[in-house]
């Protein structure tokens, strides 16, 4: 809950010089921040969307092209298929080893936290391209194949291989959500759902899962969006075939200095994931019963 | 109470029942048995076992050895939602994605009740506990004292034959606590179910029991009626945890038809008990202890003397903290009606007729709410 903005009090019922400080303070310490997204988030964006109705003149054109171009319709619907892909991949994963580190002990926990951190602090770049080296024809993971007399398989300039690459590093983000939910569930209530009657099965389907839902819904949010810009990796190990939106915009803007077409394009994929936000947040209250938010 | 809720009530019957945690020993064969109907308290101190045997019952916790019958049926290798126990939990353990009227459904719904019976029941078991017009609300919506009801009326919905309730009343505060006493017993009276209730507080156990099993360290110390367990201890254990008494130690040998306690400053006879030689404790509640003004003879039959350390006025009464001859501490209660002159610092003479001294043996047991003055030990 933030205290930043209270309503003027008439002067009976003035705050004592206590509350007025701390409000004033607190309005005093978002100010960096305000200035930091002002600058750097807020005026880039203006451009962007200045840019995309006025560059090279004012209109429509630049959105004109984009949806009479069968390519980047193609290659709009295809980032957004990869994202939805990844976030599944991302959510069957995370969600048992989620679980799993709600179950195991101390040790067990630091061991799961770390298998799943250490990835993450490791460069992006560094991770994509042990990616490049394990997917490619002559690979680690083919070779493994051969081995069983299953390969070899073409992963890399795949969009398989892109959205393996993608899950793997966008992972964390639905671990750890998922686990902090998971973590303040109590316990008592699968205790009394089993005591209740309920077979395991059910006990999962009717406490646990909806339970655990808003984590499930914060780490899909986080997976998805992220993987709406995801360039470098997809870059690396997909191919021109499998390009994603970020790679589309990077060709406009830096080899075509098309700047009004990559304006157009980010506002078109900003549009379509505020839709979608709404949309699924929409349907979760729907299938929450109620907000989803509400618990501590 | 309407019928449809009302239940034959199971007899459950530990035999030798006993849990290891590694080389830990948590419950250390149990034999009880809790009789059809019957309203059967666990009572003990913090650590004592009795959770992890209410756990074990219902199936929580597995079963290192012994057995575990319900009505005659070996339940210990069933999982919990075979064995159809109804739980209540202290910390309430409501669905708090459900409303209060699906969290009460919840139970008819695994057992595949048919929707308009279910919302009947629903209703019949809202009602018993007082909360009728609820249904829609959410648990976060209620206070402790609502919340504790709606996990009542959900464990009482599907008339379980048996009904564990662990601590229940353990997070409300006092008022609320002595209210859902009355309704805890009002149901089991209207149930006919087998209550089986964890509680440390021994105002709860004797309020509510039929009978009362003391725990202490993983075993059960006696298990008896509240009379029984108040007026005949079996244990020093069980005489001081269950209300307040002045113990008395020394060395027990038989004389005529009592038993001479004899110790430092205490030669008294005991006409009950079943120990009657070596290392012994008399007990005596503090209603049965008569003050009289020291004098230098000691007064005929039991006399102990003693200083009055601490003399609090009850209104109805006085308990009066008394210093015996070995520095610890007894405690006396008198009645408005039969107080004595006696007063804080006065030497005193304790007497009581040898029919209200219990005689036990001596295991040098203390309980943790032994009352302790801290002048004695000084």
């Amino acid at each position: 809950m933030s205290v930043s903005a209270s309503p003027p009090l008439p002067a009976a019922a003035a705050p004592p010089p206590g509350r007025t400080r701390r409000g004033l303070r607190n309005g005093s310490l978002f100010l960096p921040a305000a200035v930091l997204l002002a600058a750097f988030f807020l005026a880039p964006l203006a451009v962007m969307v200045v840019r995309a109705f006025t560059d090279p003149q004012t209109g429509l054109q630049n959105f004109s092209w984009f949806f009479g171009d069968a390519v980047q319709v193609d290659v709009l619907i295809r980032t957004f298929r990869t994202a939805l892909i990844v976030t599944v991949v991302c959510a069957l994963l995370a969600y048992p080893y989620a679980y799993l580190m709600t179950v195991v002990g101390p040790l067990g926990l630091a061991v799961l936290t770390l298998l799943v951190l250490v990835p993450f602090w490791t460069s992006l770049m560094v991770r994509t391209f042990a990616w490049v080296i394990l997917l490619q024809d002559t690979g680690v993971v083919n070779d493994v194949l051969g081995f069983f007399g299953l390969g070899p398989v073409q992963l890399i300039r795949t969009t398989t291989g892109v959205v393996i690459g993608m899950s793997q590093i966008l992972l964390p983000f639905m671990v750890m959500p998922l686990y902090a939910v998971m973590r303040g569930i109590d316990r008592r209530l699968l205790q009394a759902s089993s005591g209740l009657g309920a077979k395991p099965l059910t006990t999962f389907v009717k406490v646990w899962l909806p339970l655990s839902l808003p984590g499930l819904a914060a780490g899909a949010l986080m997976v998805f969006i992220s993987s709406l810009g995801f360039y470098v990796t997809p870059a690396l190990l997909g191919s021109p075939d499998t390009a994603l939106v970020s790679q589309q915009i990077f060709t406009q803007v830096n080899g075509l200095l098309e700047w009004g077409r990559g304006g157009a394009m980010g506002v078109i994929v900003l549009v379509m994931t505020l839709v979608l936000l709404a949309v699924s947040a929409g349907a979760l209250r729907l299938l929450g019963g109620q907000r989803p938010e509400g618990r501590a | 109470m309407p019928a449809d809720l009302q239940s034959g009530g199971a007899s459950i019957t530990l035999r030798g029942l006993t849990k290891h945690y590694g080389d830990a020993v948590a419950v250390a064969g149990i034999d009880l048995e809790a009789r059809p109907g019957e309203f059967l308290t666990f009572l003990g101190p913090s650590g004592s076992g009795k959770t992890t045997t209410l756990n074990m019952i219902a199936g929580f916790i597995d079963v290192t050895a012994g057995e575990l019958l319900i009505d005659g049926q070996a339940v210990h290798s069933l999982p919990p939602h075979k064995r159809d126990i109804g739980m209540v939990f202290q910390q309430y353990a409501l669905f708090p994605h459900m409303t209060v009227a699906e969290n009460v459904a919840y139970p008819l719904k695994q057992r595949k009740v048919e929707k308009g019976e279910r919302g009947r029941l629903v209703t019949a078991a809202l009602a018993a506990v007082g909360l009728d017009g609820y249904d829609a609300r959410r648990p976060s919506e209620l206070s402790g004292g609502q919340q504790q009801r709606v996990a009542l009326a959900r464990a009482i919905v599907y008339s379980p034959q048996v009904l564990l309730m662990d601590e229940p009343l353990g997070a409300l505060d006092r008022k609320l606590r002595d209210t859902l006493q009355l309704e805890i017993k009002r149901i089991h009276a209207e149930l006919g179910t087998t209550f089986v209730y964890v509680t440390h507080d021994q105002e709860e156990a004797l309020a509510l029991s039929d009978r009362i099993a003391v725990f202490n360290a993983g075993r059960i110390e006696q298990v008896g009626t509240a009379e029984e367990l108040y007026d005949a201890p079996e244990t020093v254990f069980c005489a001081q945890f269950l209300g307040e008494s002045t113990l008395l130690q020394g060395t027990a040998r038989p004389d005529g038809g009592a038993t001479l306690v004899e110790g430092p400053g205490v030669r008294v006879h005991a006409g009950r008990g079943h120990h009657s030689a070596g290392a012994a404790a008399v007990v005596v509640r503090p209603e049965r202890i008569t003050l009289v003004p020291a004098t230098d003879d000691a007064p005929a039959g039991n006399a102990v003397r003693g200083r009055v350390t601490e003399d609090v006025y009850l209104g109805n009464g006085r308990k009066l903290q008394i210093e015996l001859p070995d520095g610890s501490a007894g405690t006396v209660r008198e009645t408005a009606a039969a107080r004595s002159a006696c007063r804080s610092g006065d030497e005193v003479w304790l007497t009581f007729s040898a029919d209200d001294a219990v005689v036990l043996p001596d295991d040098g047991a203390s309980a943790p709410t032994a009352p302790v003055a801290a002048g004695a030990a000084a």
